[in-house]
């Protein structure tokens, strides 16, 4: 189903039908894979590194539910803004204006994150060249800026380019792997000497839960392209869970080799931790494979970070919800162009704060409210169309238990968050509450009240 | 049959004015936690300052191999101190933790309630009319 646009000459016309499975597992996991090259790493540093190895697997857990959830009701509601249209179809518009938002603001901090490790790189780099403070800024906009016209020019060429340098950046961790001779302890890694007890005790295993997320923020924005794939109902659940599974052997593989060369306060707070592990070794070649691939990484995400920010934003424009000068589609491009443009200056004034601690706990907050949403949606999915009463493209076995399970798992990492980013937390729920408060007083006015439920479903149950 | 919702149209300075609040919003979220950790982390600093001086690796509870991996890493005993004694605090304050929990349930009941009555309103145009 092509849903139709109005481009800025006033024409009908639809975004691109050209991706496949590969397309949307080089999406997910492009976004995330910056995750195992930094980021990751902060949770050494909120409970120590037997913290970290329980965060990733419980998380791990926690995206598993992300991934299953989301990919039978993608499936179903294949139309570009992913879990914003779900909530539009299935909870209601002001949920629908939170999700978005809530896409548009893990995207648009995720790609200011990815385009300050690019600048922080090229200084390492230029450091180890002689060159000496360098200035970061012009790489932070060259990036941005570079990949934005991307987006502009084309989906099809933008998740190409993340499939060439994703495949990549992961090849480079499977090489680290082998390079540290992981089967004879002691050789290269030492993790009997490095391994301590739990720093903080059990609390920080709690809390070193909130940069679990980073592991694997950012694999649900495989839905931002439901509109734009030639089948939904298979290339969804296919390129989504085949990056989860991506993801999980590359996390494990990056905590094992970090672990096991680096003490657990150094690597708690460290910029790079994989370029640092390559340079422990002493290869020179390596410490090149792990600068070149960092930097892929992060050019991947911000790649898809963009991809998906300007979809979520366009989404909530073209309903109205937000300006709807931004719902124009390219006549000739096929991108929602006034979105990807918007988004550039924004993603680069907010790495130019350099609060990236702010920018990473913004993303991974917004990215948690989505996912407490997705618990909500899934009941109420099976609840107003059971099985059988629509065609849906996937059905994710055992429910209701994923749902639960998320819903725990998000509960105990609000809690993890307020552990040491309390004030934060508490100031990213009030710009929250005081939109949805603006939403309900002065953008809903603007909303078409029967245009927010295009699915061609029967009427829901109990409404 | 009851006719359906016809939305006002929003000019142009309508539009750049609602696009211009969201950044605001955004930007006064960012910065607001600023002021709590502000005091803070200066205090912290000049703690784990005071203590990194004289520091050695074995006052540190470093062994041999961590020592080495430090000094790869290009630190001495009173660079790494920073790291090392650089600690979070998990007490929790009760009274913190109830307006949290209330403000982030709040927000959800507040949401799913409203968003109800919105979802009420979309169903009955689209297949009442």
């Amino acid at each position: 189903m092509a849903s139709e646009k109005i481009t800025s000459g006033g024409k009908p016309i639809a975004m691109l039908k050209v991706l496949n499975p590969f397309h949307i597992w080089a999406l997910g996991v492009g976004i995330v894979l910056v995750g195992e090259f930094m980021g990751w790493n902060f949770t050494v540093g909120k409970g120590g590194a037997y913290a970290s190895l329980i965060a990733c697997w419980v998380i791990g857990l926690l995206y598993t539910c992300v991934a299953m959830i989301d990919s039978e009701v993608t499936s179903t509601v294949a139309a570009a803004g992913g879990q914003y249209t779900q909530a539009k179809h299935l909870i209601g518009p002001l949920m629908a204006f939170n999700v978005g938002l809530y896409l548009v603001m893990a995207y648009t901090m995720l790609c200011a994150a990815d385009a300050l490790v690019v600048g922080d790189l090229m200084k390492s780099g230029a450091e180890v060249m002689g060159y000496a403070n360098l200035d970061t800024k012009p790489f932070v906009v060259l990036t941005v800026a570079f990949l934005a016209w991307l987006n502009y020019r084309g989906v099809f060429a933008t998740l190409t380019l993340n499939l060439v340098i994703t495949f990549l950046a992961f090849l480079s961790l499977i090489v680290l792997f082998f390079a540290v001779d992981p089967l004879h302890q002691g050789v290269v890694l030492q993790h009997q000497a490095l391994l301590t007890d739990l720093p903080y005790g059990w609390i920080g295993v709690i809390a070193s839960l909130q940069f679990g997320m980073w592991y694997y923020l950012g694999i649900e924005g495989t839905c931002q392209a439901a509109e734009e794939v030639r089948s939904a109902g298979r290339s969804i659940p296919l390129g989504t869970m085949g990056g989860m599974m991506t993801l999980l052997v590359a996390a494990t593989i990056t905590w094992f080799v970090a672990t096991g060369l680096m003490p657990w306060q150094y690597l708690g707070q460290a910029v790079t931790p994989m370029y640092d592990a390559a340079t422990l070794l002493g290869s020179s070649q390596l410490q090149l494979m792990l600068f070149v691939a960092t930097a892929f990484a992060a050019i991947a995400s911000a790649n898809g970070c963009i991809n998906d920010a300007s979809r979520a934003w366009f989404s909530l424009a073209r309903d109205r919800y937000m300006p709807v000068f931004f719902g124009a589609i390219h006549p000739k491009y096929r991108t929602p162009y006034r979105s990807v443009l918007f988004l550039v200056p924004i993603a680069v004034s907010f790495a130019f704060t350099g609060l990236l601690d702010q920018v990473i706990t913004f993303s991974i907050l917004s990215g948690l409210l989505g996912y407490t949403f997705m618990t909500f949606n899934m009941i109420k999915f099976r609840k107003m169309w059971p099985l059988g009463s629509i065609h849906r493209g996937y059905i994710h076995p055992f429910h209701p238990i994923p749902a639960i399970t998320l819903l725990t798992l998000c509960c105990a990492t609000y809690f993890a968050t307020f552990l040491g980013y309390g004030a934060s937390l508490l100031s990213i729920m009030a710009f929250y509450i005081l939109a949805s408060i603006w939403f309900v007083v002065r953008r809903y006015k603007y909303v078409k009240r029967a245009d927010q439920f295009t699915m061609p479903w029967p009427r829901p149950k109990g409404y | 049959m009851k006719k359906n919702y016809s939305p006002p149209k929003q000019g142009m300075l309508g539009q750049i004015f609602d696009t211009v609040l969201v950044l605001v919003l955004v930007y006064a979220s960012l910065m607001f936690p600023l002021l709590f950790k502000a005091a803070e982390k200066a205090e912290n600093a000049a703690a784990v300052a005071a203590a990194a001086v004289k520091s050695t690796w074995e006052s540190l509870g470093q062994n041999a191999i961590q020592q080495a991996q430090w000094i790869k890493l290009g630190y001495d005993p009173e660079k790494a101190a920073t790291l090392i004694n650089s600690r979070f605090d998990y007490t929790i304050d009760p009274m913190m933790l109830i307006v949290t929990i209330v403000v982030v349930a709040g927000y959800f009941m507040f949401m799913l309630k409203v968003s109800d009555k919105q979802y009420r309103e979309v169903i009955a145009e689209k297949f009442d009319n």
